[in-house]
């Protein structure tokens, strides 16, 4: 006699899932209590990450805190650097040349797609698709190469400026990345073809983790998982910047708001952005990328500091610490359309040459309060399609 | 004052207060009594219909000219018209605010973020624990006056010693 015999009903597991596990493609951990295979509850520890962005802003000028926003989504750095421009844009008062603004655009939808093919593959990985991951990786090499062209790096971009653009656009860039454009949508259609239809995929994210319309208000939910949820809400059309208004594009809308959906939205985001990208490079205006020097807020051409001693002198009254303009005495809201939802910055100024306070709307933090509830009752197999399908980024989540 | 904050202050005279003085839009200062009352009217009230919680967060208001220190900032959106409205709400070290996670759940991390670096309690929150700080940290380092370079939370790190010779 023995174990057999003894009786093993209402005894519960704690299992500890990550900080270090494959499946949470970062540092997060979960701690489940399991009753056999169904999960009675789940407490989400976070914080691992955390490098305390928002108080090291109060102590750096506003275009020095533009290198610490790549490392809020590395899957997206130029999506930060954006928003983050742009609150700091809307906080002086200032609105920059049509070809800055169509750059923007530009890079935000190709970091989009990077980012929904990792978002992707990485969620199909954790399910036991490895092909998908590895198509998606392809593509994204081919992307970060030309990021790399433009911005000099691939991860810590930082592109922007307060009042434009670290640089132009290399000379031949915008037709590499035509030629890119012209040759991306088969990986999606490649993608499509090994998932939509493949029944493991298909049986592991049906009626997943289900967000109804009303969750979505009550948690705060944005970008894909909102959308696939029914909700139709997204910024560049809703509050549009960046001149988004120019650009024809459609907003995807799920129906029953399981992983299985986010997945399509997802996918049918990243088509609509290589439209986007298409006719930002067929309108792309000629002209300048940065405001006028003049505002003595952007730095003057290299010829001219180099040459002249009004450029010298001009150069140092925009970095020297007790000079420059300084922003008036305010407090602003921005939001953009991150590829993982609402990314906002909320700014308060006392006028001087740092912010006093900067707060960062990190979309995958609200986005991830909805996953305890998610989990309630649900399988532990669910665990990793729900994370995957949230698409939790740590960087983001713990700032 | 928009139109928005105008409804506000004349539904709730008593609790309007006058916030540091910057440049802001569709902003309005409460006092943090009756903040339930307010938001559950911006939320709720045909005219108003602020239904969306955008972001909780809060601001340490020390070297501002400011009725009391900490302001607790609730930046809610309208759907339908697709505008923000931000909500102040100021208290001072000493006082207590009303959670507002019951109204919304995605309130419940977010003020457990604004308790974990600036201190603030909530009143019938759930579960008010440190978020992203360890458990065991002490201070609210988003404060003002908690210097950059912490407070020698580094120097106390234990330092491992070889106890043994090399061979």
């Amino acid at each position: 006699m023995g174990r057999v015999e003894k009786d093993l009903q209402g005894e519960t597991l704690e299992l500890s899932f990550g900080p270090q596990h494959p499946a949470t493609h970062g540092t997060l951990q979960i701690v489940m209590e399991l009753d056999g295979e169904v999960v009675l509850n789940v407490e989400p520890h976070i914080g691992f990450l955390h490098t305390g962005f928002e108080k090291l802003a109060e102590h750096m000028s506003y275009n020095q805190f533009v290198t610490v926003t790549d490392r809020m989504n590395y899957l997206s750095p130029l999506s930060n650097n954006i928003g983050f421009s742009l609150a700091a844009e809307k906080l002086f008062g200032i609105e920059i040349p049509m070809r800055g603004q169509y750059i923007r655009v530009l890079m935000a939808e190709l970091s989009r797609i990077g980012d929904h093919l990792v978002a992707v593959g990485t969620a199909a990985m954790d399910l036991g698709a490895m092909t998908v991951f590895l198509y998606g990786f392809r593509e994204r090499e081919k992307l970060y190469d030309l990021f790399e062209w433009a911005t000099g790096a691939r991860l810590t971009t930082s592109y922007t400026r307060v009042g434009g653009l670290m640089a132009d656009l290399p000379e031949d860039f915008p037709d590499a990345v035509l030629k890119w454009a012209e040759q991306f949508p088969k990986t999606i259609d490649e993608i499509e073809k090994m998932l939509s239809h493949n029944r493991i995929f298909q049986d592991r994210t049906y009626d997943i983790g289900v967000i109804s319309k009303e969750d979505v208000l009550k948690y705060s939910l944005t970008g894909p998982v909102a959308r696939a949820s029914g909700i139709n809400y997204d910024l560049r059309k809703d509050m549009p910047y960046s001149s988004y208004e120019d650009f024809e594009f459609e907003v995807p809308i799920g129906e029953n708001g399981d992983a299985y959906d986010r997945y399509l939205v997802r996918m049918e985001e990243m088509r609509q952005s290589v439209g986007i990208v298409k006719q930002v490079l067929a309108n792309l205006p000629d002209g300048e990328v940065n405001i006028d020097p003049e505002s003595k807020l952007t730095l003057p051409g290299k010829d001219e500091v180099y040459t002249t001693i009004e450029g010298l002198i001009h150069h140092f009254e925009v970095t020297m610490e007790n000079k420059g303009i300084l922003p008036p005495v305010a407090e602003v809201y921005m939001g953009t359309e991150s590829p993982n939802g609402e990314l906002g910055f909320y700014i308060v100024s006392n006028g001087e040459r740092e912010p006093y306070r900067v707060r960062i709307r990190p979309p995958s933090f609200i986005n991830y309060t909805i996953f305890k509830k998610l989990m309630k009752g649900a399988m532990f197999s669910d665990v990793v399609s729900n994370l995957g399908s949230l698409n939790i980024i740590a960087g983001e989540l713990d700032r | 004052m928009s139109e928005f904050t105008e409804k506000i202050a004349a539904k709730f005279p008593d609790e309007i207060l006058e916030g540091p003085e910057m440049e802001s839009e569709n902003a309005i200062s409460v006092k943090s009594d009756k903040i339930l009352a307010v938001l559950e009217y911006c939320r709720s009230d045909a005219g108003m219909k602020f239904e969306f919680l955008t972001d909780l967060t809060a601001v340490d208001f020390l070297e501002f000219d400011s009725p009391k220190r900490i302001a607790v900032i609730y930046i809610l959106r309208n759907m339908k018209n697709m505008q923000n409205l931000i909500v102040r709400a100021f208290l001072s070290d000493d006082e207590e605010i009303d959670t507002a996670s019951d109204i919304w759940h995605s309130a419940e991390w977010l003020e457990r973020e604004v308790w974990d670096l600036f201190g603030v309690k909530f009143k019938g929150h759930p579960n008010l624990k440190r978020i992203l700080m360890p458990d065991d940290y002490e201070g609210h380092p988003l404060r003002k006056d908690y210097p950059l370079k912490g407070r020698g939370e580094r120097d106390s790190f234990k330092i491992i010693q070889r106890d043994r010779e090399r061979y």
